[in-house]
This record gives C-alpha cells, structure tokens and sequence, in this order.
C-alpha cells in the first residue's frame, strides 16, 4: 500500500476502496497491539479511499509504520475483519421527499427501492462531515444516485439519505444535499452513551421499515 | 461552591481544555486549546495540571467576579489584567480574594490568551474533555454574561520557581514552517515555489476551525493524471489545504474529520502557537520546516 507522511506524526495510507479502509484500519488496530515497536496511533481514520494515522509520536513512528503498511498488501486484509462490528437494524420510516429521484436514479419503482434498500446490507466505512455521520457501502453494488443539485438547508435530524454510493443518516438538522429516502427516530450521536455514535466502522447496517 | 461569575465579555471566551482527541473515526475533531503550551504553563503557574480546563480569551474584554478565594493565571497575549482595578502581571501566579473582580484588558496586538484558574473551570466532561467545539457544538457553550463556572479543588501552591516569558512578537509577519504534502503533486507549482516572495494575508473569516488566507491562487494540473475529485480523506490539524479557487487554508483545532480538497502541506505543530495568533490582515510566509 502506498503510504504518504502527513507532517511529522502522521500518515496517509492509500488503499482501493471504502471496505479496504475499514480492514486496513483494523489491521492498524491488530499491529499495534503486537511488539513491533509500532505504537498505537492517537487516531485511525478510515476515509473513502485512505487511512489516516494521526497523532504518531514522531518522524521515526511514521517511518516504521510506513515500512510495515507498505510492505502489507491485499493478502493481509481479510475483508471479513472489515466486518467485525455490531450489527445495528435503523427502524425507518419510507418516506423521504427524494424517494422519486432515487427510484429514477435506480431505474425502478418508489416501492422497489424501499425494498431493495431493506433488502441491502450496509457496511459502516468511516465517518466525516458531522459526529455520528457514517457513510455505509452496501455489500452489493447499488446504482449510484447523484446528489441534489440545489442542497437543502435543512435536513431534518434522523434523515436517511444516499448520494453517490453511500448511504448516511443525518445525526442532527444540518444542511444537505444527499437524496432523502426516509427518517429514523434512532439517535445517531449522544457523547453521554457508553458508545455515543451509534454507526461505528465495521459495524453492518440493516434498515427496516417502521409499522 | 467556588466559582467564577461573568459580569462582561466583550469578545468570544471558550473554555478550552488540552481537547478530545481520539474520535476523529467518528467525526469529532479534536479541539482544545489553540496554543496547548500556553494552557499549559498557565495551568502550571497555579499549581493545576496541564490539562485542567481555563478559559481562551480572543482579544480580550472580560469581566469575572470571584466567588471564593482564587489563584488565576494568564498566559499568550499580555493582555492587561486587573483584580480589583489593579494592574497585576501577565505571566504569573495572582490570588483573588473572595468577591474580588478580575478583568481582563482589550488585546493591543496579539489576538489570543489563555486564563487558568486553580482547581480548573469544572464544567461537565464532553467525550473525555471540557472543551467546546465550535464546528459541531459539543462540549460548553461559549461563555456568557451571567454564567457561573464552577472551580474544581484547587492544588497546593506551587513554588514558583517557574517563570513565564511572553513568546517574541511576531509582528505583522509570520513564517510558518511547512511540511510538504501529501497532495503537493496536485498542482502545477510547488506551494512553496508559488507562494515565494508574496505574503499570504490572512482574511475576515477565519476562526478556530481555520485561518483563510488570501493570495496567489494555487492551480491544479489538469493533465489527467489525477482524478477529477479527491475522495474525502483524514485531515490533521495545521493541514493546509487548497480548495477549488485555489486560496489557501490552515486548519486548526476545530477542522473537520475529513476532507475533499486537497492538503498541499502541515504547519509544523511548533508553529501552531503562531498561527492561534493570527489577525486579519496579518501576513503569513511558508517556509520548508527542514
């Protein structure tokens, strides 16, 4: 895997894809814990395509890390540890404004995509743009959906939504631009939980109609 | 219970502790004290941990009522600094007896400084730490006229024997060292090359989550090598990254988790302090940091 420095105590690891970053990131976890004299990382950030490993203790930490991820390659990521989560289920309820633009985008019915999106198991790669806010990737290839052209600017908190390829779900009232597709009452971040995100990477995701 | 009442602010107090690193997997940045050093001695001068949380003061205009009997420091820009109408020292250890007010002065030049009391401002731990996060809210809000923050146990007295020196004026210039990468090769100049011999100035718009800068607009190689779009990637703080109309920024303490643009280089952490007192109108030269 190529690896770039990121300053003097991080580094930036380039790997295929979403479910690579997570097992990537999980090997990071496994290795630091070995006596390789690879120390724990402050943070590990799986990212769309990259790992980031922030908060090393100096140049010589980075280039150790960087001779170990360098020399590991597809063989020593077991995509099933990308998996290695909880299972977590989001009671939804279908009815999202965008539910026309996502069957368009998907070639189908609105009802159709609320069944194949119950249907798709969904992989939590990382987290960006908000605490708690989880881009997941379904384990099998959706039609990407393109994201709105105008962003709202205000999306209502619980909103689940897809642009691109991911799925997400909108931890508060933020502005937005993904494609909404329904609303969960679940609360994606508390910082006063024993786990305050409740879609961590690795997790898998099931989304599931409310009654 | 002792506590600090807020009487006056006249600018944006933050408490702000050594922050919550360690959660940037799920979107939390890292926060905390702009200059984590001054923080630190603040907090050493009245005998606390580094880490206990005090107040950062942005330009200053502040006014504190003790209630029960305190010991504060203040540390980063000299910032007059009054108990009771009386000019008391930057830089060291003053008692404030009970009912006492404590004023801190207007800036005269830098922009940021960081006020410890002993025993720490002992509001509620968000995520592990005290300090507010003002790109997602978490942690407290920003301090108000009314608040009453509590003042956890203060430690014995320490002796003394350290002494603060103010950090030397930087003027209207500052050289920052950078760390090229890792997405230099994005664009048609190196940015130090680019950025050589004309001073970025920094803008109106920056805050804790980033210093903008304006200037000489970086531009992107086209030449199909690279993708048309970065896929969002971890972010460090002291990042510099380059957005589409080519402006630089330096992400501080409250950047996001990830990002789409790409980092041309990182401040070298040793200049960060530099950077949290930054002004409008202020220049900025990079510089290779070896």
């Amino acid at each position: 895997m190529i690896c770039r420095p990121v300053g003097d105590h991080a580094l930036l690891v380039q790997v295929d894809d979403a479910r690579s970053a997570v097992a990537t990131a999980r090997l990071v976890h496994e290795l630091a814990s070995g006596a390789d004299g690879l120390a724990t990382p402050q943070d590990v950030v799986p990212a769309a395509q990259t790992v980031l490993l922030d908060g090393l203790r100096g140049p010589a930490q980075v280039a150790a890390w960087r001779e170990r991820l360098s020399a590991a390659g597809p063989s020593d990521l077991h995509h099933g540890d990308a998996q290695r989560g909880r299972e977590v289920t989001v009671d939804t309820t279908y009815n999202g404004a965008d539910l026309d633009a996502v069957a368009a985008a998907w070639g189908c019915s609105r009802d159709e995509v609320v069944e194949r999106h119950q249907r798709t198991e969904f992989l939590v790669a990382f987290c960006g743009f908000a605490p708690g806010f989880a881009y997941c990737v379904p384990a099998e290839t959706l039609p990407e959906v393109p994201r709105r052209e105008v962003p709202r600017e205000r999306v209502p908190a619980g909103s689940v939504a897809l642009a691109g390829v991911y799925c997400g779900i909108y931890p508060r009232e933020m502005p937005g631009g993904w494609q909404l597709v329904g609303r969960t009452a679940a609360v994606l971040f508390d910082p006063a939980r024993d786990r305050p995100a409740l879609l961590v990477p690795g997790d898998t995701v099931r989304f599931r109609a409310a009654p | 219970m002792t506590a600090l009442r807020v009487e006056r602010t006249e600018c944006l107090v933050l408490v702000q502790d050594l922050g919550r690193p360690g959660w940037a997997h799920l979107g939390v940045p890292p926060s905390g004290a702009l200059d984590p050093r001054a923080l630190a001695l603040a907090n050493r001068l009245v005998g606390n941990s580094e880490g206990a949380a005090g107040l950062e003061i942005l330009l200053g205009g502040l006014g504190l009522v003790a209630e029960g009997s305190l010991r504060v420091a203040l540390s980063g820009a000299q910032l007059p600094l009054y108990v009771d109408g009386r000019a008391t020292p930057w830089g060291t250890s003053v008692s404030v007896p009970s009912g006492s007010r404590v004023e801190v002065g207007r800036s005269r030049g830098r922009l940021r400084a960081w006020l410890a009391v002993a025993g720490g401002v002992d509001v509620p731990l968000v995520l592990d730490s005290r300090s507010t996060d003002t790109l997602s809210g978490l942690g407290p809000d920003p301090v108000r006229i009314g608040d009453r923050l509590p003042v956890g146990r203060a430690g014995p007295v320490p002796d003394g024997s350290e002494t603060a020196v103010p950090d030397p004026e930087a003027g209207e210039n500052a050289v920052i060292r950078l760390h090229l990468g890792p997405r230099d090769d994005w664009f048609t100049r190196s940015p130090l090359d680019a950025w050589r011999g004309a001073d970025l100035e920094v803008t109106p718009s920056s805050n804790r989550v980033a210093v903008r800068l304006s200037g000489e607009p970086l531009v992107r190689r086209v030449d199909g090598e690279l993708p048309s779009e970065l896929p969002s990637e971890g972010l460090v703080t002291g990042a510099v990254q380059v957005p589409g109309d080519g402006r630089p920024l330096i992400f501080l303490a409250d950047r996001p988790t990830t990002g789409g643009y790409p980092v041309v280089g990182v401040v070298d952490p040793a200049d960060l302090p530099r950077c949290a007192q930054l002004r409008p109108g202020d220049r900025v030269r990079f510089t290779p940091a070896r």
